[in-house]
């Protein structure tokens, strides 16, 4: 008898299933549905959740006082240009671990990792002081550079499991045709690893999107991405959740369709590939 | 195999991120050990140009024997040992509720993951106002519903308000994690011990949860990297008061609001120590996983 799974056996997980994930969606669901209210209607007593005139006010008023797009840009910025710096960076370091390794690669790879662990409030003065130094507090440069050093750890652990996979005789056999190193990565590597190369970009531009650690603490007005904007909101100012939820919906919205895409990758580029 | 010459290639080609990351582990790290051994408070003129006092290992003392400081310890402690515990718990649960057949499955994962992409400002200042405002809220709609008087959560349950919007942040990715390895589980392993018998628990304790035991660990460390430094969550809703200053926060508050650099970084080479403790567990259980 193999397991067999009764109707009703699976009607009751379903539910519970259905139940447990709307609970746990609640709080950006109620998000995006405040986000339409009015003020009054936000704060109703009963909470409304259908009869209210739904309306996109808010998101104008958000877009208007706030200049959204600025910050939007800004985030789009620094999360992009720090991703595709690290990948510049990353790919031929991960690539030589991958198909050169040697006795050193794997406390390389450690060390590198361990770089991670350093907590970023311990350092956060020198940090500030090199960039008053450099002119870089509150650019969008300075924010690349820094962030580009956080997630560098992990882009290069992704890359290096992602390049592991594939077969090294294909490398080889490219080598005996006369391949040179550059033709060998530009024509043989790449197109295979493009893949794996696209997962580590999705996954870090969320990890530097979301980062609200220096993103906070060394920018101001110019260089402010989203984190920023949303916690310009911490102080109440008389009625705001209508408005709060619209700029929260604009921030995370983005980020939570590419996360949705990116859940394998995700479990495969925050476990170093110790869980598959 | 690889020639001498791709072997001087590889090591061109690794110099730009492990020069980058030396730099950016070294540089800084050594600033903040000059600085813990120095009077610096910039805002009565304490400059790099003009010289730094040094004053030895009183900053350590003074940071350590500050009434902060122990409650401090213990807030982080509570806050990273209840957020483990919770997701932990949650986790395995729902991943084995999640790995049995039903409808809709995708789109169930879909909706538990969700959390995890949220930026931690949005979801601090969302739990914040939309659900624990003490009148305004969700909670505090329902309470009254109940005829409970609405509780200020982030004032009267401070510590165990963020603990509950942390965990929220972080189940899903528990959750994925032990999913992952639950599907990984052999079933006929499990059919069989069902046939010989053996109750649900049982199964779990002798079975599932020694399968899991590698997921387990790698959420209790990532999580606690993160956790330790845990910021932007206790920077939007509590400003660190009301018993929510984690040793983090405490760091922050010196450097930044007391303008005291040589405590706080005194202070934040405590807080290297301390993820350090944790780091070397973490690189033993991931390098046992690498076969470099």
């Amino acid at each position: 008898m193999s397991r067999t799974v009764t109707t009703q056996r699976k009607m009751i997980t379903t539910a519970a299933a259905w139940t447990i994930g709307l609970v746990i969606f609640f709080p950006i669901y109620w998000t995006i549905l405040t986000s339409f209210k009015t003020e009054a209607q936000a704060i109703n007593d009963p909470p409304l959740f259908f009869a209210f005139d739904w309306t996109l006010e808010n998101y104008a008023l958000v877009q208007e006082r706030s200049d959204y797009m600025k910050f939007l840009w800004n985030s789009v910025i620094i999360a992009g240009g720090s991703t595709i710096l690290g990948i510049l960076v990353a790919i031929p370091a991960a690539w030589s671990m991958a198909f050169v390794p040697s006795r050193r690669t794997k406390d390389i790879l450690l060390w590198m990792l361990s770089t991670k662990m350093l907590p970023a409030v311990g350092v956060l003065y020198p940090i500030s002081l090199i960039f008053v130094e450099f002119n870089l507090l509150d650019t969008r440069g300075g924010l690349v550079v820094v962030l580009m050093l956080i997630n560098l750890p992990i882009i290069v652990w992704m890359l290096y499991t992602y390049f592991k996979e594939i077969p090294g005789e294909i490398l080889e056999a490219a080598r005996m045709d006369g391949a040179t190193l550059k033709e060998e990565i530009l024509y043989v590597l790449t197109p295979m690893a493009i893949p794996g190369i696209a997962s580590t970009i999705l996954l870090n531009f969320i990890l530097a999107w979301n980062e609200a650690f220096w993103t906070l603490n060394l920018t101001a007005a110019n260089a402010a991405p989203l984190t920023a904007f949303i916690a310009s909101y911490s102080s109440p100012e008389g009625l705001f959740f209508a408005k709060l939820s619209a700029a929260s919906t604009m921030a995370i919205t983005p980020i939570l369709i590419l996360g949705w895409f990116s859940q394998k990758q995700l479990v495969r580029g925050l476990t170093f590939g110790a869980v598959k | 195999m690889a020639t001498k010459a791709s072997r001087s290639a590889a090591r061109f080609m690794i110099a730009p991120a492990v020069v980058l990351l030396l730099g950016w582990m070294l540089v800084p790290l050594i600033m903040t050990l000059w600085f813990s051994f120095t009077k610096y408070l910039p805002l009565r003129g304490d400059s790099i140009d003009r010289g730094l006092d040094w004053v030895g290992f009183a900053n350590y003392g003074r940071f350590l024997s500050s009434s902060s400081f122990w409650p401090s310890v213990q807030t982080t402690l509570v806050m990273v040992g209840g957020v483990l515990l919770i997701t932990l718990v949650l986790g395995i649960l729902l991943a084995i509720l999640l790995d049995q057949p039903m409808w809709g499955q995708g789109v169930v994962r879909i909706l538990v993951i969700a959390p995890f992409f949220v930026m931690p400002t949005v979801s601090a200042l969302v739990w914040k106002n939309m659900l624990m405002d003490p009148v305004n809220g969700i909670f505090a709609h329902l309470w009254r519903f109940f005829g409970a008087e609405p509780v200020a959560w982030l004032q009267d349950a401070s510590l165990s308000s963020i603990i509950m919007i942390v965990s929220w942040q972080w189940l899903p990715f528990a959750t994925l994690i032990l999913l992952t390895a639950i599907q990984s589980l052999d079933s006929e392993q499990l059919e069989a011990a069902e046939m010989d018998g053996a109750p649900v628990l049982k199964r779990f304790w002798h079975i599932v949860l020694p399968h899991l035991a590698r997921a387990i660990t790698i959420v209790v460390l990532i999580q606690t990297i993160f956790l330790l430094s845990i910021f932007a969550e206790i920077f939007v809703t509590t400003g660190g008061a009301f018993g929510t200053r984690t040793l983090t926060y405490l760091i922050f508050q010196r450097v930044i609001d007391s303008q005291n650099i040589g405590l706080g970084s005194a202070g934040g080479v405590y807080a290297i120590i301390l993820a350090n403790i944790v780091a070397i567990f973490l690189m033993r259980i991931v390098g046992k996983n690498l076969d470099a």
